[in-house]
């Protein structure tokens, strides 16, 4: 099974690179998360790439961002989305569910190059509209999605606390 | 939201002003591409100023350029320099009731979205946003040409 990326392998000025994750990025890929989150989230992780580093690799895409400095290697961000269809009526689209660049690696253009890797995906796929959700007070990923031309979509998420 | 007319005049003369932050503009020069008094931009601009967002330019054709982040600086920010929308309004009519707490929540609702969405949205977000509407009305009037043309119109 093919599972390369229509991104360029080839590191960004020899810095970076966008590929698929693979069962070894998991671990930086937990801790990464960790390290924003605050929670480690280990079960939940291992299931994500059982699920979306293997499985239908056409619609589905779980890419990490790579830095490389001589022969050292580093995650230093990852992006996971899938082709839904018909979720709540909606026509197929690409939806991003998890998005995440190293804070010591921010503004060098890593979230944008995840973004854009992912978008060709959808793209490829046939996609033609991409969603995501982000928290509210989340400024920092809200602004993010602004900047690359994200807007608000036709839906409303909606919750009630089951007490 | 109803927003006052100073805060979208600010968001106007901020994204004239940071489209190229070499330039400088005058007021009247502002002013006139939006149909809008001098004098009201001119409080404006000196609120803009204040906050060190642009900075007046003296001597024969001066005016003002930008100074600011346009990549940090959100619409909420510019928003509030003019008017006080972080918080509810003060209790109105039939708020003490428990129709109007309900309504009240409603309302809150709304205004929560408004803010997290002004928040959001930087003044370099808005120079993309135009320059993506921009271009898809540049393709839409190429293609209303090419579909002119094949039907012989």
């Amino acid at each position: 099974m093919d599972h390369s990326t229509k991104t360029a392998e080839k590191p960004d000025a020899g810095r970076f690179a966008i590929r698929r994750a693979r069962a070894g990025d998991i671990a930086a890929v937990i801790a990464l998360d960790e390290r924003v989150t605050g929670i480690a989230k280990p079960g939940y992780w291992s299931d994500v790439f059982e699920r979306y580093g293997d499985r239908r690799p056409e619609e589905r895409f779980f890419l990490v961002a790579e830095s490389k400095a001589g022969r050292e290697t580093r995650v230093v961000g990852y992006i996971v989305g899938e082709v839904r269809a018909w979720e709540f009526g909606s026509a197929p689209c690409g939806w991003v569910f998890a998005f995440s660049v190293d804070p010591d690696t921010r503004l060098q253009g890593i979230g944008e190059r995840l973004l854009d890797a992912i978008s060709k995906e959808f793209q490829g796929a046939g996609i033609r509209t991409m969603r995501t959700m982000v928290p509210r007070e989340n400024s920092l990923h809200m602004a993010f999605f602004r900047s690359e031309g994200m807007m608000a979509g036709p839906y409303i998420q909606l919750e009630k606390d089951l007490d | 939201m109803k927003l006052q007319i100073a805060s979208r005049l600010a968001v106007y003369a901020l994204i004239e002003l940071a489209a190229d932050p070499e330039r400088q503009l005058s007021v009247a020069e502002i002013g006139d591409r939006y149909g809008i008094s001098a004098h009201h931009l001119a409080k404006v601009m000196s609120t803009l100023g204040r906050a060190n967002l642009v900075r007046s330019v003296r001597g024969a054709g001066g005016g003002y350029k930008f100074c600011g982040n346009a990549r940090r600086t959100t619409l909420l920010d510019v928003i509030s320099m003019f008017e006080n929308i972080s918080e509810s309004e003060p209790d109105t009519v039939g708020d003490r009731t428990e129709a109007g707490a309900a309504f009240r929540q409603v309302l809150d609702e709304i205004d929560d979205i408004a803010r997290a969405t002004l928040g959001s949205i930087t003044i370099a977000t808005m120079l993309k946003l135009i320059a993506r509407r921009r271009q898809a009305g540049a393709q839409s009037a190429e293609a209303a040409e090419q579909f002119a043309a094949g039907i012989g119109v």
